[in-house]
């Protein structure tokens, strides 16, 4: 009998999470509604110190398998507790100007964080799935948290009809997985899959590639993510599009990568695909839209694809390079949509790109900040999103998916067209006869801008001094625990 | 005859089609994907059982009841997300779902 105290401190970050939610809820309905404030500040603290647990927490495994504590977790667990404290900080004053301050958004993101620590630390398919749930049902409330609003609720709706599909679909794999395989470990599943994946395992499996491919929004399951994006208030998409895809990414790898090695050859041909259809949907679909959100949505949908084919690639080197470059990615997507929560003309948020048109002459930093991370998301040496790029592709093509590296060349040229119309109507259009200034931006969000601009160019280059041990680590004690 | 595991899996896969269907041909009412959703997970839930009683194994019996409990869950949150939005459109039906293309 494994020792229950070892469990739990193995488990540490999440139960840190999940008790503390607990009495913030509390003490919210205690407060009232005027605590808002009180526990949105408490959330980002609950957040930094679930953190710091994890980072310090030992490794190993518990729960007879179910949860695993591997530097690969641990890593992932940090980004996403500080993407969620990020999230609940503009959050909280988005709230506050909207005049909808409440204090269940901030809990309901803490919510999520547990649900996505779980995604990341999950060793067997109850686990998995436990995980995916508990944080896809707090981000489905998320989505239409601004419940007023008629794109919020039609948003929070599509999300849900979605991703209760998505979780159906994953699911329904992982019972044929578990009926085929004879277990729900990844371990034992690995062992069976080694010596014979059958098609009735693969049939599982493909199931549950497609389940997954949902929540890190893959072409051919993205169509929610234009709609959710464009719909949800600003603050929960900067959620969306960071943390719960990092946790996703991380499940996708440990699904595949530590269940399914022997079968390599079979869902690396899968992989390839959702990547190059993300590619050809992300890369055109973008062309034409109006809405900055909708663009970065389809952004979103390119940049997973080269995740994906990260995890293709099926080697340690593969996976460094995808959690490197989801955590380039996470901080260049942070920082683009603080920077959109601190622009407003006239008390309404600037959400149509042709509404950046003149920008210089109003906001010159911001315009800089914008100018920078957007060719940091285009991939241009030597700024933050060229070094992902950099890893992902080299990958790649050193496990023989020299095409597929290729293709993703051609999708960032064309996406690269989006990027700079940004950059040029900012710098070199004037803004039509009679347009507002714009308002004066709040301190957290054009701060949280211009610091993941600052980290998207000059800063990255120390930084990946430390990122690139430290997502080696991640790599290679992958599943030892 | 006898009831094997193949007709357990048969029937699962055919209520979980009709789920999976109902969410994509239905056009008329958001309360039917509800439904539809829940098809689906009740059809995992057969597979779960089914195999746990083939295998041996109880940890299939353990997943089904986590599926309930998530599937409660689910409905809660599907129908307060739909209250909401029923408030802003004063309609239900799917085709209203609309404001945004997509």
């Amino acid at each position: 009998m494994p020792d229950l105290s070892y469990a739990l401190n193995l488990a540490a970050s999440e139960l840190t999470l999940a008790i503390g939610a607990l009495v913030l809820l509390l003490l919210g309905a205690f407060i009232g509604e005027k605590s808002a404030r009180l526990i949105s500040i408490l959330s980002v603290a609950l957040l930094v110190a679930a953190a710091a647990v994890a980072a310090t927490g030992p490794l190993g495994q518990a729960f007879n398998g179910a949860y695993v504590a591997d530097p690969l977790a641990i890593y992932a667990k940090v980004a996403i507790y500080i993407a969620s404290a990020f999230a609940v900080v503009l959050g909280g004053g988005w709230m506050q100007r909207m005049n909808i301050a409440r204090f269940e958004f901030p809990i309901l993101i803490v919510l999520a964080a547990v649900g996505m620590g779980m995604m990341v630390s999950s060793g067997d398919l109850i686990s998995l799935y436990v995980g995916v749930e508990l944080h896809s049902l707090a981000l489905y409330i998320l989505a239409a948290y601004h419940r007023d609003d008629l794109k919020a609720s039609e948003a929070g709706l599509k999300y849900f009809v979605l991703g209760a599909l998505s979780s159906g679909l994953l699911l329904y794999g992982a019972s044929l997985i578990y009926g085929f395989a004879g277990s729900m470990r990844f371990e034992d599943i690995a062992a069976y899959a080694a010596a014979n994946p059958g098609p009735g395992l693969i049939f599982g499996l493909v199931f549950l590639i497609c389940g997954l491919a949902f929540k890190v929004s893959a072409a051919p399951f993205h169509m929610w993510t234009p709609d959710v994006y464009e719909g949800a208030p600003t603050p929960v998409v900067a959620l969306f599009a960071t943390a719960p895809k990092m946790a996703a990414m991380v499940l996708f790898a440990r699904a595949l990568s530590e269940g399914f090695l022997g079968a390599h050859d079979q869902w690396a041909q899968v992989l390839i695909l959702i990547a190059l259809a993300s590619f050809v949907v992300g890369a055109w679909g973008g062309l034409a839209q109006k809405d900055v959100q909708r663009l970065l949505a389809y952004s979103s949908i390119v940049n997973i694809g080269y995740a994906v084919l990260g995890i293709a690639a099926g080697t340690e080197q593969g996976l460094q390079a995808m959690v490197m470059f989801m955590t380039l990615y996470m901080i260049d997507t942070m920082g683009f949509f603080a920077i959109l929560l601190s622009l407003s003309r006239n008390g309404r948020p600037i959400r149509k790109i042709a509404d950046l048109a003149g920008l210089k002459n109003d906001r010159p930093l911001t315009a800089l900040a914008i100018t920078i991370l957007s060719l940091s998301v285009l991939g241009m040496p030597p700024f933050a999103g060229f070094w992902g790029k950099y890893y992902v592709f080299g990958a790649a093509a050193s496990a023989g998916y020299w095409m597929v590296a290729a293709a993703g060349l051609v999708a960032s040229v064309v996406a690269a067209f989006y990027y700079l119309r940004i950059i040029k109507l900012m710098w070199f259009d004037a803004a039509p006869e009679g347009t507002a200034p714009t308002d004066k931006a709040p301190v957290e969000a054009q701060w949280i801008g211009w610091a993941c601009a600052a980290f998207s160019f000059p800063l990255v280059l120390v930084g990946l001094t430390w990122l690139e041990p430290l997502t080696r680590i991640a790599a290679t004690g992958f599943g030892a625990g | 005859m006898e009831v094997t595991l193949q007709h357990y899996l048969a029937v699962a896969a055919m209520l979980f089609t009709i789920g999976v269907f109902g969410i994509f041909v239905n056009r008329k009412n958001v309360i039917i994907i509800l439904m539809s959703v829940e098809l689906i997970l009740l059809a995992v839930n057969i597979n779960f059982v089914a195999f746990s009683a083939y295998l041996n194994d109880v940890s299939g019996q353990i997943m089904a009841m986590f599926v309930l409990t998530v599937a409660a869950a689910e409905a809660a949150v599907g129908l307060a997300i739909l209250v909401t939005f029923f408030r802003n459109r004063g309609d239900i039906a799917v085709d209203d779902a609309s404001v945004m293309k997509g």
